[in-house]
């Protein structure tokens, strides 16, 4: 493995676990307030033990991905001086901004966590509220960031030097708002469902019913309204990418040749080689449409891209089927779930409709993680798109491969251990947080 | 505005030395606490640190982004050079991090403690001692931007008895401020006494290995006694602190936990202008007498501006609420303890 793999995957693997625990971070905060909100207008009890229960797992992902932030601050230059050397005064606001949100965030949190008994209790409950729009804040913020390097702006590129910075215009890059609102609904399409899941089995299992019936109810309802608007974000992203980046369209839809009522290609095995797409099902005309709101719209294919300049194909592709592909998936669970809200009540205590949910608890996460790959992946060979090179912005330091082994390790077993505790704490339900239930320790 | 945000970034730094400092100190102190007083010693602490434990690692996050929004030049060349002693750090604030986590919020306390409170307590060690290799490696003069080969540029660039020395007065310091902010954490007067010896003993190992620094500079001929008593601010700087350490002797004896912290406070703060000031603007001292300053490296007027409203804007939210925060739950103990 030579350095510069090694470093792209060393960043890849700390990006892809800090996501997961960042998203659960902003987005738990705001099932917890809903609930901590009905504890406080019902005064129905299992709503209070729902919000505590759930406060504990937002301190292990908060805690857990403020640590992974940290290391990723530092990482950038670790691995990329080259790139942080320029892009930091360029793309540093949304940063700096970040970093006062995450400040507040962290103080909102130690208010909310202690705060039991001892705060007015709308006080308190507001704080919680903090949490999570500080939360999200700064994920907008973040992700704001990556945009700029999807869509430059803000400084003038002049014979290799960066000049006349302008931050402001760098944070309002053209891909700013569509990456973060495709992102923000992401994360809670992936949270509400993974939380509903967990929530799903329990009440399958029969255990403290009442409990995870509350929980789920409000996870789900989260998780369904974000999966449904998600296509409608994912359709404003891909028109963006069709003007902004074309190589990255034509990677993910593995689209080879130029052509006007492109159509849409679906699964199949691209090759590169023969500029071709095996065993893929074929939708004349969609693609246009999709791209360019015209089915006899031209879509540039990775023909108008030189040689050099092409992302790996495959990756993105692949990559690309999976998001889209659990999406729907979600929708469809979703739109199910609505129909038993409103129309069919009964459906709501169905096993088979918990079911779908169980199965469907690592789908928004798979969702999630695919379609970062498909905006990194999909960016190459470029850090700053059409300026840098990811070759030319690696640390100059050999001897990469072995810093990323070691943080594999490090995440591998931090997951190891954050799945003993998360299954601890939802197996314990009964005796911690339950009052209702005969277990409880702490009447 | 520049200076806006160099104060910024000396305050962030302070910030994170007294208040992550303490926070580190407490594991430190738990893994020299002998296993009878080692279960107090960790309750009376973390109830201590508990609300705001979050908050106090902030200080660094800001005072990278600084130097990384600001200061480009400077922030890369560390990250290159100081890549090894970095990662090392990394890995400690992780494992601590986590493991302080895992261990106070696991549902089920069992024989997975044992795993997580040695994992706790050594990376508190291991974290401010590389914070301190770190640091003394940036102005050691170690750093060769012409080295060829893999040992002079990454290896000898801050593994040398000055930057060794430095990480364990790093490492010394951070648990005399744990022992001195525990003091005032407990109402039993056994447990004071108690606390009050350890914080003595620190204060020994502190001076100890204070003068350990300035040998290991004479070895490694870094001019630490130059930098240092060369100028009237700096040799007022360490008299100050001299004075109140001879202060909180006496103050330790009457158990004035408020007064304590604050002189604890005030001599950190007088050792980081120490060390800092006589380089000032140079940041960054390498080999062959370059260096990296704050003016002459700083970013484009553009970007240094709207850091600076950044950060004032940012600290118009977040120190009130955070004064808040501490003031709220230092009341709320000392009212449920009378």
């Amino acid at each position: 493995m030579d350095d510069l793999l090694a470093a792209r995957l060393q960043m890849a693997f700390s990006l892809g676990f800090h996501i997961v625990f960042a998203c659960i971070g902003m987005v738990m905060p705001f099932f917890m307030s809903v609930a901590h909100f009905y504890w406080l207008k019902t005064k129905n009890a299992v709503y209070k033990d729902v919000t505590k229960a759930w406060s504990k797992g937002v301190a292990i992902f908060f805690a857990t991905g403020a640590v992974s932030g940290t290391v990723l601050s530092f990482e950038l230059g670790l691995l990329w001086p080259g790139f942080m050397e320029h892009a930091g005064p360029i793309f540093g606001m949304p940063f700096s901004l970040e970093g006062t949100a995450f400040f507040i965030e962290a103080i909102a949190l130690g208010f909310y966590l202690y705060g039991w008994n001892k705060l007015n209790p709308w006080f308190h409950w507001v704080t919680g509220v903090i949490v999570g729009i500080s939360g999200l804040l700064s994920g907008i913020l973040v992700v704001a960031a990556n945009a700029w390097m999807n869509s430059p702006a803000g400084f003038d590129y002049i014979n290799g030097q960066y000049l006349n910075i302008d931050p402001i215009k760098a944070m309002f890059n053209d891909a700013w708002f569509t990456q973060a609102l495709h992102m923000s609904i992401a994360a809670f399409v992936s949270t509400g469902f993974a939380v509903a899941g967990v929530h799903a089995l329990m009440i399958l299992r029969r255990r403290n019913v009442a409990f995870h019936s509350k929980a789920f109810k409000i996870a789900a309802v989260f998780g369904a309204v974000a999966a449904c608007l998600q296509p409608i974000s994912g359709d404003i992203s891909a028109k963006d990418v069709a003007i902004r980046q074309p190589a990255k369209l034509a990677a993910m839809e593995a689209h080879f040749h130029t052509e006007r009522s492109a159509g849409l290609i679906i699964g199949g095995i691209p090759d590169t080689a023969g500029k071709k797409v095996d065993y893929a099902l074929k939708i004349p005309g969609l693609l246009s449409f999709m791209a360019t709101g015209d089915f006899n719209g031209e879509v540039k294919g990775l023909d108008q891209v030189p040689k050099s300049e092409q992302p790996p194909v495959a990756v993105t592709h692949y990559a690309f089927q999976i998001m889209v592909g659990l999406g729907m998936v979600m929708v469809g669970i979703a739109l199910l779930y609505f129909i038993a809200l409103w129309k069919k009540k009964h459906w709501q205590k169905a096993p088979w409709l918990l079911k779908l949910f169980v199965v469907a608890t690592p789908m928004g996460f798979i969702a999630l993680e695919a379609g970062w790959t498909v905006t990194e992946v999909g960016r190459q060979p470029w850090i700053i798109y059409g300026i840098m090179r990811t070759s030319d912005a690696v640390t100059p330091m050999p001897g990469v491969v072995y810093s990323f082994y070691l943080f594999t390790a490090v995440y591998i077993s931090l997951t190891l251990i954050v799945s003993v505790l998360l299954y601890r704490q939802i197996t314990m339900v009964g005796r911690l947080y339950d009052s209702s239930s005969d277990q409880h320790q702490l009447k | 505005m520049i200076y806006v945000v160099i104060v910024f970034l000396w305050t962030s730094i302070l910030l994170y030395l007294l208040l992550g400092g303490a926070d580190f100190g407490a594991g430190i102190i738990e893994l020299f606490t002998s296993g009878k007083n080692r279960s107090r010693t960790r309750k009376t602490m973390y109830e201590a640190i508990g609300p705001i434990w979050e908050a106090n690692h902030m200080w660094l996050i800001i005072a990278i982004v600084i130097l990384f929004v600001g200061f480009p030049k400077i922030y890369s060349t560390i990250s290159v050079y100081l890549h090894i002693p970095l990662v090392c750090m990394l890995l400690g604030i992780i494992a601590r991090g986590t493991a302080f986590v895992f261990r106070n919020y696991d549902a089920v306390k069992d024989d997975m403690q044992k795993l997580y409170s040695p994992i706790f307590m050594y990376s508190s060690l291991i974290t401010p001692l590389f914070l301190g290799i770190i640091a003394a490696s940036s102005v050691s003069a170690k750093i060769d931007l012409k080295a060829s080969n893999f040992p002079d540029a990454y290896i000898w660039s801050w593994l040398n008895w000055f930057s060794v020395s430095v990480g364990v007065f790093t490492v010394s310091i951070c648990a005399f401020l744990a022992s001195i902010f525990i003091i005032g954490q407990t109402d039993q007067p056994a447990d004071t006494r108690y606390f009050v010896n350890k914080a003595r003993k620190t204060i020994f190992i502190v001076m100890i290995s204070g003068a350990l620094v300035f040998i290991a500079a004479y070895i490694e001929h870094v001019p630490l006694m130059d930098w240092i008593f060369g100028g009237y601010p700096g040799m007022l700087a360490i008299g100050l602190a001299s004075l109140s350490l001879l202060l909180m002797f006496y103050m330790l004896q009457k158990e004035k936990p408020v007064l304590l912290r604050l002189l604890a406070g005030f001599q950190i703060t007088m050792i980081l202008f120490a060390a800092t000031y006589t380089h000032f603007p140079n940041i960054v001292l390498l080999k062959n007498e370059a260096t990296l300053s704050l003016l002459a490296h700083q970013g484009q007027a553009k970007t240094i501006d709207s850091l600076g409203y950044a950060l004032l804007i940012g600290s118009i939210f977040i120190l009130p609420a955070l004064f808040y925060l501490i003031y709220i739950f230092q009341k709320k103990e000392n009212t449920s303890q009378t």
